[in-house]
């Protein structure tokens, strides 16, 4: 490279990605590279596909075409959107922390971090659904993960909770580690994100958010949703072509 | 004392609901009851076999199982298993195979009720050691892959992406479960191994605040089951199988019970 820096290293490299759910098809042609330190954040309607792709790139489903390429010894940390524990299973939230990352401090430090040390104790089936999403992201970092994937993070979070989760996951990018997120949530997605994949079965534009909420694909397939999380983006940095963009969602 | 065969048929009873409480348990926790059902129905077909080629029964039935574990398996990978209809078409199916390979064979129809129900009073010293042996391999291999199964158990999506190698564990589980439910077949029969194996699982759950505290709790409540069912059969003169599953739903109901005895005495007890 011309100023001598070199990318950041790749972790994991798809190119192709295709994947077909009884014979339909639901990812097609994906290209996608997650790098250290970057947040990639994959946004779209229901039933883009966002969640199988996250599923293809942890190796949870086998992508039926194209080749995926993950770096050897890659540790993943990953926070499926819910959890499909049986009610009758009985475990205390330390206990599936342990499973996570067997250093016990980690898990304990972990909790602590997030402020839900007092539920170490709780069994699982105790917890309410953010409690839950909290005890599944820290015992995600707890893993001290290089590659940490959210499907849909946000969820019953209240407004502060997100402004926090998105300094944390500012912080652990900025610790090297790469962040791909899947979110409905388009203020916690541009307010965070370093590149946003608008994905609808294809990656249909992509760019750091700054250029994919001028991306009229962009609002073609999010719609007015699109067009309301961006006033808000440029209410905070500024900006003032918000109307000039809420009429052309409307056109597109 | 293996001559009592009273003293052989609680010793493999009790060895048997020591090795079904742990893979009961996860039966119960992976929801996969059917499964289980699809599995021991296969064991007619096994016992046929056995008689077939006049090797012992509990080898064949192990032998068949798990044949039957992985197919179901691979119908299950495949996307193909996805419901309640398929597993019970295949579980009957199963059982409608092996009695019909069963009534093929001169002067066994008499002893058919035996393979449904069980038939644990007639269990040779040589069987009581397979199934000891059985237990033995369960328990070890179980012991081995137990921190992988467990997570795949909470969430099998999550164990995978963790690289827990949780789809060979789970593989390995439903070999296993092949075992036990030859080991059972003996003891309650073909028709009852899954209650067999659901029922204290069931009856502990409640009770318990740790996967590895449910699993001691269900082979406690296995072992009584098998003691009182035995005893009772002996008493009355009724059919072993059924009445160690029959003692196994009276301790279920009052296991279910106890938590709100347990508020009863605290509110009377005021």
């Amino acid at each position: 490279m011309p100023n001598g820096a070199e990318p950041p290293e790749a972790l994991v490299t798809g190119s192709g990605l295709s994947f077909a759910y009884e014979g339909s098809l639901v990812l097609e042609g994906i290209d996608l590279t997650l790098r250290r330190g970057e947040i990639v954040t994959l946004v779209g309607p229901n039933g883009a596909g966002k969640s199988t792709l996250a599923k293809v790139l942890v190796g949870v489903l086998k992508a039926k075409s194209g080749s995926l390429d993950v770096k050897a010894g890659t540790v993943v940390g990953y926070v499926p959107q819910r959890l499909n524990i049986d009610p009758t299973m009985p475990i205390t939230v330390r206990r599936f922390m342990s499973l996570g990352s067997p250093a016990r401090d980690r898990g304990a430090s972990a909790l602590a971090d997030l402020r839900i040390g007092h539920l170490m104790d709780k069994q699982l089936r105790e917890l309410s659904g953010g409690q839950l999403q909290r005890v599944l992201l820290a015992r995600a970092l707890s893993r001290k993960p290089d590659l940490l994937v959210l499907d849909e993070p946000g969820q019953g979070l209240d407004i502060e909770s997100q402004a926090e989760l998105s300094a944390l996951l500012g912080a652990v990018r900025n610790q090297g580690c790469a962040v791909l997120l899947i979110s409905h949530d388009l203020s916690l997605v541009l307010s965070c994100t370093d590149r946003v994949l608008c994905i609808d079965r294809r990656i249909c534009c992509s760019g750091t958010p700054d250029s994919v909420v001028h991306d009229p694909d962009y609002h073609r397939i999010l719609g007015p949703r699109a067009a309301d999380a961006l006033a808000l983006y440029q209410q905070r940095s500024g900006g003032a072509e918000v109307v000039d963009l809420r009429k052309r969602a409307d056109r597109a | 004392m293996l001559d009592d065969f009273f003293m052989r048929a609680l010793l493999g009873g009790v060895a048997v609901a020591l090795i079904a409480a742990p893979l009961g348990c996860f039966v119960v926790w992976r929801r996969m009851a059917y499964f289980g059902d699809a599995l021991s129905h296969s064991a007619l077909l096994g016992i046929a076999l056995g008689l077939l080629l006049d090797i012992d029964t509990i080898l064949t039935v192990a032998i068949v199982g798990a044949a039957m574990a992985l197919l179901l398996l691979l119908l299950r990978r495949r996307g193909r298993l996805a419901n309640d209809t398929a597993l019970g078409l295949l579980s009957h199916g199963a059982l409608g195979l092996g009695l019909l390979a069963l009534s093929f064979m001169e002067g066994l129809r008499l002893d058919l009720l035996g393979y449904l129900f069980g038939d644990v009073l007639a269990v040779s010293s040589s069987q009581l050691l397979l199934i000891g042996l059985l237990g033995v391999v369960v328990v070890a291999v179980l012991t081995f892959i137990w921190r992988p199964l467990l997570l795949s158990s909470i969430d099998s999506d999550l164990a995978t992406a963790e690289g827990r190698s949780g789809s060979a564990a789970e593989v390995v589980f439903l070999l296993l479960l092949a075992l036990v439910v030859a080991a059972a077949m003996k003891l309650v029969g073909v028709l009852l191994i899954t209650a067999l194996l659901l029922l204290p699982a069931a009856a502990a759950r409640g009770l318990a605040r740790t996967p590895e505290g449910m699993v001691v709790l269900a082979a406690g409540l296995g072992v009584a089951s098998v003691v009182g069912g035995l005893e009772a059969s002996l008493l009355w003169d009724t059919p072993s199988g059924p009445s160690i599953v029959v003692a196994a739903l009276v301790l279920f109901a009052v296991a279910q019970s106890l938590p709100s005895l347990g508020r009863l005495v605290a509110v009377t007890g005021r």
